[in-house]
């Protein structure tokens, strides 16, 4: 009976102050769709670098006029460098197969190069990605070397772009849970003011605090994990939209976002919904009712 | 024991000692401001003395945790001059309200609110809104919540403060019925009357501090 009694309370609640429900409810939404969107970000990019930066390579080119002798000594030296990984030497014949393959498309390019015209190169992994700029100074002097390039300056403008859009969406989430708190606030003290002749009784004849207050945080919690219901929805339309419009575009280039992930994310949400809502209710509480 | 509330330049209750044995009947009377509700909330434990010691049926409640306060609650029925009833309630919803809320089933409130309306003169006003009642009737369903829990003591803080001289002595006739049953009876008041009638013990307060406690006493 008393369960009965507390999940009609909630029902009569969140019906009583129904435009203000809705308006929580919408920003806890947008909020917790924020906060999942953010957190599927931080995932792939996580993935992504782990992939990426396992595969990455830095290319010491050579010059047109390089020696047999530069060449054997900077191949030694490559070799004994503790930071080297794994060297390859990629000389002029197999540049121009690459060159081939990478450009498959464009046969007029292919047709225009020859194989002398592009430069032999070493090919190295790192045992560490980040240690690319010692590899810099310490070989961009050594006899024959034309030039030295890090794929992984090119990752990190890429990452820094993802980063940055994963940030935006945790501002964002931030604000709104901001402005989600405020509004779960207001509308437990509508709630609390208006069953405030109830409350008092129930204070007189002993009826236990979380007995009082238990309606009006579950209210708030029945609004958190509306809202992140909600918030999933917008998840899922987005990843539909996305998959047919031009993000498609970026297929390539950010593995995309499965289904799996997305409900894994969904925890997150209600549990944050849930929580925060619960939380604000009670300690709004504390201060309007002083059970 | 002695209570100063912040900000006040006087104590508003002054090494005032008191004893109440169970099943007495008491008033308290003095002018407005002299202590009178000070004594009540702290029967309540709203609040707490700053010096001495409140001890409520044999529980020494001084020091008490405000999470023990509901349960310790419900051994102390209060009434007080407003009724404090709920408008959108019948009569015997606001009984059974005061029975749900802590728990009891609605068999028990079933069982136990059509008898307790029965007592304090209610049979067959069950299913009366409160705007349906008179005042002296409405009083008698707060008795009757106050009451239906069966508690050791009985708070009244002027429960005739809002009533005519006759509804006011029918609803002392039931307090003293309700006193009968074992229940201590509590009453803050102002109504020299009743008092005069009743003849049961009176301690008068002035100022914080106790002036007369008199056995079958009269207002004065």
């Amino acid at each position: 009976m008393r369960m009965k009694y507390v999940l009609s309370e909630v029902l009569v609640g969140l019906w009583r102050n129904v435009t203000m429900t809705i308006a929580m409810i919408i920003t806890l939404a947008v909020s917790l769709f924020m906060l999942g969107g953010s957190g599927l970000l931080y995932q792939k990019v996580g993935d992504m670098k782990d992939l990426y930066y396992e595969n990455v390579e830095v290319s010491i080119f050579l010059t047109q006029e390089v020696t047999e002798q530069q060449r054997t000594d900077l191949d030694g030296k490559l070799k004994s460098d503790p930071m080297v990984k794994e060297v390859l030497y990629v000389d002029k014949q197999q540049a121009y197969e690459r060159f081939q393959q990478m450009y498959a498309d464009a046969p007029d390019l292919v047709n225009a190069v020859k194989p002398d015209q592009l430069p032999e190169s070493f090919r190295l992994k790192l045992n560490n990605p980040e240690q690319y700029k010692n590899i810099y100074d310490q070989y961009k002097e050594s006899e024959g070397v034309d030039e030295i390039v890090d794929q992984s300056k090119l990752l990190d403008k890429v990452f820094g772009v993802l980063t940055g859009f994963q940030n935006g969406a945790l501002a964002i989430a931030i604000v709104m849970a901001i402005a989600a708190l405020l509004l779960v606030a207001n509308t437990i003290q509508v709630a609390a003011y208006s069953k405030r002749r109830e409350v008092a009784v129930m204070k007189l004849v002993g009826a236990s605090n979380w007995f009082i207050q238990a309606p009006f945080v579950l209210e708030a919690v029945v609004a958190g994990l509306l809202g992140s219901i909600l918030g999933l929805v917008a998840l899922a339309v987005l990843k539909v939209t996305a998959a047919s419009s031009s993000m498609a575009a970026l297929e390539g280039l950010i593995s995309p976002v499965s289904w799996g992930e997305i409900f894994l994310i969904y925890p997150l949400m209600a549990g944050v919904g849930a929580l925060v809502s619960a939380v604000t209710a009670w300690v709004t509480l504390r201060f309007y009712l002083r059970v | 024991m002695t209570k100063t509330y912040p900000k006040a330049s006087r104590p508003s209750l002054d090494n005032v000692s008191v004893s109440i044995e169970k099943g007495e009947f008491v008033f308290f009377i003095g002018p407005s401001g002299s202590g009178k509700s000070t004594i009540i909330k702290m029967l309540l434990h709203e609040v707490t003395p700053n010096k001495g010691r409140v001890v409520v049926n044999g529980k020494d409640v001084t020091s008490m945790r405000s999470w023990k306060r509901p349960h310790f609650r419900r051994s102390i029925g209060c009434v007080f001059q407003d009724f404090r009833l709920l408008p959108n309630r019948t009569a015997y919803e606001n009984v059974a309200f005061a029975l749900e809320v802590i728990g009891k089933t609605k068999a028990v409130a079933r069982r136990v609110v059509p008898e307790v309306l029965e007592l304090v003169g209610l049979g067959g006003k069950e299913h009366r809104y409160p705007h349906e009642l008179s005042g002296g009737e409405q009083q008698r369903v707060a008795v009757a919540r106050a009451f239906v829990n069966r508690p050791l003591i009985l708070l009244a803080d002027e429960p005739t403060g809002n009533l005519d001289p006759d509804t006011s002595i029918e609803i002392m006739r039931l307090l003293d019925r309700i006193n009968r049953t074992g229940t201590t009876v509590v009453m803050v008041t102002h109504d020299s009357n009743i008092v005069n009638q009743m003849r049961r013990r009176v301690i008068e307060i002035e100022s914080g501090r106790i002036v007369r406690d008199q056995a079958r006493g009269v207002y004065g």
